[in-house]
C-alpha cells in the first residue's frame, strides 16, 4: 500500500464543541473513517451529528481538537481539506430564482472548477432533475430540491461525501433511491458519512456504524460485527398441536409460549453455539412437542440500538 | 487563489440585481427627477449661487453621494444577510474559499450596482441642470472609493444583523440623518459656526466634500483630509470584516 491510500478520509482527534449557550453539544471525539467505506453516525434527534459533521465541513467553530481530511487540516490546510468534500445539509436550504442548473454551475465554481456541462448534464440525469434543469428552484418540489443539494454537493466531484439525515421526511421511493445513489458513489470510491436516526437506513448501508447519544460516540462497530455482539436470534416453531404449559424438562431453556398455545419462541445470542439448538430440539422430540414449521430472526439495529442507548 | 469561486459570488449577486433591472434603474430616476423638481426648481429658484454655482447644480454631487452611499449599505448588507437568512450561507462557508475572496465577491458586487446607480442619477441630472466636471479623475476617485467603504459598511452590518429590522434601522438611524447633515443640499459655510464646529465630527461631510470639489473646485475642507478620512473608514471596515470571518462572528455557530 502506498501512503497515500493508507491514510484515512477523516481522522478527528479530541474534537468537540461547546455552543455559546454552554450546552456541550460534543464532548471530545476521536474518530477514524476510512477511504472508500459508507459510515452512519446513528443518533437519536439532539446527539450531536449535525454538530459534528458541520465542524467538519467548515460551518460549525469547534471548540477543541482538530480534524484532517486525507491528511490535511480543516484549519490550516482549508483549501484542500474542503476541496475533498462534498455537503448535503439536514435542512432544505435551497435557492429560490435561480435555475437548477445555475445553482449546480454555482456551486462547481466554488470549489474553483471550471465548467464542465457534460459531468453537470451526466449528475443532473442521475438526480432525475436533469428535465428541470431550466425551472427556478422555487417551482421545485421537496423531493426534488433534496435531490438538487445532492448535486449541488457532487458538483465538483468530492472524495467525501456527507448527508446529514438525507431522508429525514423523504417518500419511500425517493429513499430507495437515494440509497442506490450512494451505493452507486462508494462503487466509484467515494467515502461517505451519513447521519441518520432510521435505523434500517444505517443497517442497509452502513459499513460501520458510530452510535452517538448525547454527544459522545458509545460505540464504533462494523455493523455486522455490531449486530452479532449485541444482536438476538430468535427461534419461532409453529406448533403442530397448541401447548398450555412447557414441561419441567424443558425449564432450563428460554422458552415462551404466543400465540394460544401456537408456537414456541426460544431467544438465544447470536454467537452462541448452534450446538444448544440441537439439545433443545431433541429434547423437543423426547417430550413428544411436534412442529409443523420452524423460522429463526435476527435482530435488527434497532434493538441493539435501544439496549445501547439505555444502558 | 479561488478565483472562480470569487466571480460566481460576484456573478449571482449581479444577476439578481438584473431580474428587477426595470425597478433598479426607474426608481433612482425618478426619485431624482422629484429632488430636482421641488429642490432644483421650486425652491432652488428662489435661493442664490452657492460660490458662484447655481443651487440646482450645486446639489447634483451631494444627490449623488445621497443615493450611492444608502444603496451601498443596503446592497452590501443585504447580499451577505440573504444567505444567512435562508442557510445557504453553508456552500460559501463550507467552500475553499479565503475571506478576502468572499469579501471581494459580495463587496464587489454590491459596489458595482451602486456605481451604476451613481451613473444613472449623474444623466438624469443632465436633463435638469448644467454640470461642470473640473477634475473627473478625482471625481471617480471619490465615486468609487465611497462605494468601497458602504459597501463594506453595509456587509458588516448584514453580517452583525439577525433581523431584517437591524438591516433597516442603522441606515435609517445614523446613515440617513448623517447624510442629509452632511452637507448635500448645503454648504457647511452656510451653518452657525457652532454646527459648522458639530459637522467635523461626521464622516460624511468630507466624502460630499471631497465629491464636490472635483465638480466645481469648491470644498468644505481640505481634499487630503477627506481622501485620508475615507481610507482609514475603508480600513476599519475590512479590519472588522477579517476579525468576523476569523472568529465566525454571527456566521458560525
Ligand atoms: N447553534 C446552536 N446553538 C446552541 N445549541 C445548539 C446549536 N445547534 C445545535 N445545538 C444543540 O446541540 C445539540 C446537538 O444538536 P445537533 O448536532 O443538531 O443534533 P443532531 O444533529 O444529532 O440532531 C442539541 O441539543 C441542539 O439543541
Ligand atoms: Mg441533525
Amino acid at each position: 500500500m502506498d501512503s497515500q491510500s493508507s491514510v484515512p478520509a477523516i481522522l478527528i482527534s479530541s474534537l468537540e464543541k461547546k455552543y455559546d449557550n454552554g450546552l456541550q453539544a460534543l464532548h471530545p471525539t476521536d474518530l477514524s473513517i476510512q477511504k472508500g467505506e459508507i459510515f452512519a453516525l446513528l443518533g437519536p434527534n439532539g446527539a450531536g451529528k449535525s454538530t459534528l459533521i458541520n465542524m467538519v465541513c467548515g460551518i460549525v467553530n469547534p471548540s477543541g481538537g482538530e480534524v484532517k481530511v486525507q491528511g490535511y487540516d480543516i484549519i490550516k490546510e482549508y483549501r484542500q481539506a474542503r476541496s475533498l468534500i462534498g455537503l448535503v445539509p439536514q435542512e432544505l436550504t435551497t435557492h429560490s430564482f435561480e435555475t437548477v442548473n445555475q445553482i449546480v454551475e454555482f456551486s462547481r465554481s466554488l470549489f474553483n472548477c471550471p465548467k464542465d456541462h457534460k459531468y453537470t448534464e451526466e449528475l443532473l440525469r442521475s438526480l432525475t432533475l436533469w428535465e428541470k434543469r431550466d425551472e427556478k428552484i422555487i417551482a421545485l418540489s421537496g423531493g426534488m430540491k433534496r435531490r438538487l443539494l445532492i448535486a449541488q454537493a457532487l458538483s465538483h466531484k468530492p472524495k467525501v461525501l456527507f448527508l446529514d439525515e438525507p431522508t429525514a421526511g423523504v417518500d419511500v421511493e425517493l429513499r430507495k433511491n437515494l440509497w442506490d445513489i450512494v451505493l452507486r458513489l462508494r462503487d466509484q470510491g467515494v467515502t461517505i458519512v451519513l447521519t441518520t436516526h432510521y435505523i434500517e437506513e444505517a443497517e442497509a448501508m452502513a459499513d460501520r456504524v458510530g452510535i452517538i447519544n448525547k454527544g459522545k460516540i458509545a460505540l464504533v462497530e462494523d455493523k455486522n460485527r455490531l449486530l452479532e455482539k449485541f444482536g438476538h436470534k430468535k427461534l419461532i416453531l409453529t406448533l403442530a398441536k397448541p401447548l398450555n404449559r412447557i414441561p419441567s424438562s424443558l425449564q432450563k431453556y428460554e422458552l415462551e409460549i404466543e400465540g394460544e398455545g401456537t408456537s414456541l419462541t426460544h431467544v438465544y445470542s447470536s454467537v452462541e453455539e448452534d450446538m444448544n439448538l440441537n439439545e433443545l430440539l431433541c429434547d423437543l422430540s423426547d417430550e413428544g412437542i411436534m412442529y409443523s414449521d420452524l423460522q429463526t430472526k435476527k435482530s435488527s439495529l434497532e434493538e441493539v440500538f435501544v439496549q445501547l442507548v439505555q444502558s | 487563489m479561488n478565483l472562480r469561486g470569487l466571480l460566481a459570488i460576484y456573478i449571482y449577486e449581479m444577476r439578481r440585481a438584473f431580474r428587477t433591472v426595470g425597478q433598479s434603474i426607474i426608481s433612482p430616476v425618478i426619485s431624482t427627477s422629484l429632488y430636482f423638481v421641488v429642490f432644483g426648481s421650486a425652491i432652488g429658484s428662489r435661493m442664490d449661487e452657492v460660490g458662484g454655482v447655481s443651487y440646482g447644480s450645486f446639489i447634483v454631487p451631494g444627490l449623488i453621494m445621497l443615493s450611492v452611499l444608502t444603496q451601498s449599505t443596503s446592497n452590501g448588507s443585504f447580499s451577505i444577510f440573504f444567505p444567512k437568512f435562508t442557510g445557504t450561507i453553508y456552500e460559501i462557508l463550507s467552500a475553499p474559499l479565503s475571506f478576502l475572496e468572499i469579501t471581494i465577491g459580495y463587496v464587489g458586487a454590491s459596489m458595482s450596482k451602486s456605481m451604476i446607480l451613481g451613473i444613472i442619477i449623474f444623466i438624469t441630472a443632465h436633463f435638469f441642470v448644467s454640470i461642470e466636471l473640473l477634475h473627473p479623475f478625482w471625481a471617480l476617485l471619490f465615486f468609487i472609493l465611497t462605494c468601497l467603504s458602504f459597501s463594506l459598511l453595509g456587509f458588516v452590518i448584514g453580517i452583525w444583523a439577525d433581523g431584517f429590522e437591524k438591516i433597516q434601522i442603522v441606515p435609517m438611524l445614523i446613515l440617513t440623518p448623517l447624510t442629509f447633515l452632511g452637507g448635500s443640499f448645503y454648504s457647511i459655510s452656510m451653518l452657525p459656526p457652532f454646527w459648522q464646529k458639530v459637522s467635523m465630527f461626521n464622516p460624511i461631510v468630507y466624502l460630499i466634500s471631497g465629491f464636490r470639489w472635483s465638480f466645481y473646485g469648491k470644498a468644505d475642507v481640505s481634499l487630503s483630509i477627506s481622501l485620508t478620512v475615507i481610507c482609514v473608514f475603508i480600513c476599519i471596515c475590512l479590519a472588522i470584516v477579517w476579525r468576523m470571518f476569523a472568529t465566525g462572528y454571527k456566521l458560525k455557530a
